[in-house]
């Protein structure tokens, strides 16, 4: 006996839309039991994950912050995957990104200007774009594969800004500690809101999301990307170019990957170190997929990855479980939602034996 | 009906009430863990503390931890989340907390902070360190004695004056015992990853030496020690259970007498923002058992101990040099705690060139 997956004739509209909602539901049934199993009560559980960092005011700070790197690099991986190039380095590209924005602050310390901070934003962006303008620049003219190439820099970025932070731009005050000078002022990204932390970051994650959306939308641009995603022969008759694609896409995701990275620098860690981000750039990859490449979708699926961290903390105290629960349930969640989608796409069929297959086939 | 409503509102005050008193009794210490707290090494340590001070208060203290926390933003978030969640004392027990700890506790004026191996404190935070480079002359001197070749090799994690510190004070002790006495480093650039530094250990090995000391915090040295059959010095947890036949002794941090010191001065209101640099004679770091080594060099180290102990004996002592072969130390004269908390250079005897 075997398991085999069939297409379904049609795909329900209606599944589909349901389909995070459905997968979260069975998340939160099985994550109870695991909850269960643990000996924790599953209400409270699923109330300190899911409820309690809501409730308060600097809460609700916090998950911007932390869903604010997420969001913008997956919008811009969101117009990669549409187009089918297949950028996974934007945790290279948010680092690099850092390192062009911090020249500034690091190098020029002491020019104090209105305008360090602007410049630091664009030279953020130029770094990430340039970045993973190598993939781009592989794939279009020598017809390299991106996933490799663009993941394997990301090992070069990580030890590029390690070697930078153990080596030229160590803080000459930092008694030898791998890290850099602390950022003056004039080069920390404000404040958004009065009532708390979050940074301007968030603020430009919902304006490219927003921004990409209409594009893709109610563009020229947008219809173009969607067309050599789907089909690249199709594409090229309309007139489209492939190669002129690839750059395109490339160079957009990494400048938002880029600007995600200085605006989590400027903003949250306001100097640079060793590790400046947890994965961002691959958890974003979850995020883009979670919001179904829609980069609205992306903004409320940035939203829920960055709930299940806090959760997974407030949930460390309030009930004492480790902080690999938290890895357990973002699992889950993943699981979940590909299976959903999965099974609303295909029917699974128990095929109990294989020879009627090879029996027909030997008629032929 | 009136009699339910006043009996309802009797227990709800009750109630009320005894949630009120239990809470102002119960003092709550809350604990940041860069690693988790099953590491076998530094957190480990940090939180085998936190369970002493548990049982040696008892009703008074109830603790809460928070592990695997991130430097960076993250932890700004996870200190703020205890500061808010009532938390009245809070150690944050890795150095890359500074930062963070710093503007938190700027941010919650009512609650006390304590860091670990920093040097920044403010009037309601504190800082407090084991002065560690104790042990490591007593490993220097063991090395020295069960060394066929006169060369250890050191896993150092970060060029920092704490860990330049434990090189120099290790390579000081072994050359009271063999002068021509070296030790090979490696940096491993990381505080706690088993692959580069069991990597380290292997680099080390090839190059001939044979007794490994490590400054890194999980087990993964020993083991490859072990595996190679060469002696090995534990670090920051008694690591014997990863080398049974390998591990010579090992640093052990004994937090848990600081913060048992420290929570009771809270719960008596007689916290005060200090920094703390205490050794072996406070009992924040005791030896491992002495094993798999020969009877008089176990009573060496014993003496040795019992010296630095009583403080008759100071690792940082002249006639010492430095690497260059320059004068540091006239004999007879101590370095300073200010000296040693920025030491960015080697003392002689040290193969290797101190990144800068």
């Amino acid at each position: 006996m075997r398991i085999e997956l069939e297409r379904r004739p049609e795909v329900s509209r209606l599944f589909s839309l349901l389909s995070p909602v459905i997968a979260l539901a069975l998340m939160m049934i099985f994550g109870g039991i695991m909850f269960l199993l643990l000996g924790k009560n599953p209400i409270t559980a699923l109330y300190s994950f899911f409820i309690e960092p809501l409730m308060e005011v600097w809460s609700l700070h916090e998950l911007a912050i932390k869903a604010a790197p997420l969001i913008l690099i997956g919008v811009g991986l969101s117009v990669c995957y549409r187009s089918n190039n297949w950028n996974i380095g934007a945790e290279g590209q948010f680092i690099a990104g850092a390192i062009a924005g911090s020249i500034l602050p690091v190098v020029f310390h002491e020019w104090h200007s209105p305008l360090v901070l602007p410049l630091m934003l664009l030279l953020g962006m130029l770094g990430g774009a340039l970045f993973a303008g190598i993939p781009a620049f592989l794939k279009a003219h020598l017809n390299t594969n991106e996933i490799l190439t663009s993941l394997m820099l990301v090992y070069v970025a990580q030890l590029f800004l390690d070697w930078l932070v153990r080596g030229y731009w160590r803080n000459p005050g930092g008694l030898n500690f791998p890290e850099t000078r602390t950022f003056d002022p004039v080069a920390v990204l404000p404040e958004m809101i009065a009532s708390g932390r979050t940074h301007w970051g968030f603020g430009f994650a919902i304006l490219a999301a927003v921004a990409i959306w209409f594009m893709m939308r109610y563009t020229l641009k947008g219809f173009e990307i969607t067309v050599l995603g789907q089909s690249e022969r199709a594409g090229r008759f309309a007139g489209f170019s492939t190669r002129k694609m690839i750059w395109f896409s490339m160079l957009l995701s990494g400048a938002l990957a880029g600007l995600a990275g200085i605006a989590e620098v400027s903003g949250a860690i306001q100097q640079l170190r060793p590790v400046i981000s947890p994965g961002y750039g691959f958890t974003a990859i979850i995020v883009a997929f979670l919001g179904r490449l829609n980069p609205l979708g992306i903004i409320v699926a940035g939203l829920v990855l960055a709930l299940t961290y806090l959760g997974g903390e407030a949930a460390q105290l309030s009930l004492g479980v480790s902080d690999k629960v938290t890895r357990v349930f973002q699992g889950l969640l993943l699981f979940f939602v590909l299976s959903c989608d999965t099974l609303i796409r295909y029917k699974i069929k128990l095929v109990w034996s294989n020879l009627t297959g090879t029996a027909t086939e030997g008629a032929h | 009906m009136k009699k339910i409503l006043f009996a309802l509102a009797t227990t709800a005050a009750v109630i009320g009430f005894s949630a009120a008193a239990s809470a102002a009794d119960k003092a709550k210490v809350c604990f940041v863990y860069v690693g988790s707290k099953t590491d076998g090494g530094w957190t480990q340590a940090h939180d085998l503390g936190r369970q002493e001070l548990e049982k040696a208060l008892g009703d008074k203290v109830e603790t809460q931890f928070l592990e695997n926390v991130p430097e960076g933003p993250d932890a700004e978030r996870a200190i703020e989340r205890l500061a808010r969640s009532g938390c009245g004392l809070i150690f944050t027990t890795s150095f890359g907390f500074m930062d963070a700890t710093v503007k938190i506790a700027a941010k919650f004026p009512d609650v006390k902070f304590e860091h670990a191996t920093g040097y920044k404190t403010a009037p309601n935070l504190a800082t407090y360190n084991s002065r560690f480079y104790e042990g490591r002359y007593i490993q220097g001197q063991i090395a020295a004695k069960i060394s066929q070749k006169g060369v250890a090799g050191y896993i150092a994690s970060f060029p920092i004056p704490e860990v330049v510190m434990g090189i120099n004070s290790f390579v000081i002790g072994a050359r009271t015992i063999n002068p021509d006495f070296k030790i090979k480093v490696v940096w491993a650039n990381t505080w706690f990853d088993p692959g580069k530094e069991a990597d380290a250990a292997k680099a080390l090995i090839d190059q001939g030496v044979d007794v490994l000391t490590q400054h890194t915090d999980t087990t993964a040295p020993m083991q490859v020690a072990a595996e190679r059959g060469i002696k090995a010095f534990g670090q920051a947890s008694d690591m014997v259970k990863a080398g049974p036949k390998t591990q010579l002794t090992a640093i052990v941090d004994t937090w848990g007498a600081y913060y048992i010191k420290r929570t009771q001065a809270f719960i008596d209101g007689k916290w005060e923002s200090t920094s703390s640099w205490d050794g072996l004679k406070d009992g924040i770091l005791t030896m491992a058992p002495y094993t798999n080594m020969p009877d008089d060099v176990k009573a060496l180290a014993e003496a040795t101990e019992a010296k630095i102990r009583s403080g008759e004996l100071k690792p940082f002592t002249g006639p010492l040099k430095k690497q260059d072969g320059s004068e540091w130390l006239k004999a007879g004269e101590t370095a300073d705690d200010g000296t040693l908390l920025g030491m960015n250079f080697y003392v002689e005897g040290v193969d290797d060139k101190l990144p800068q």
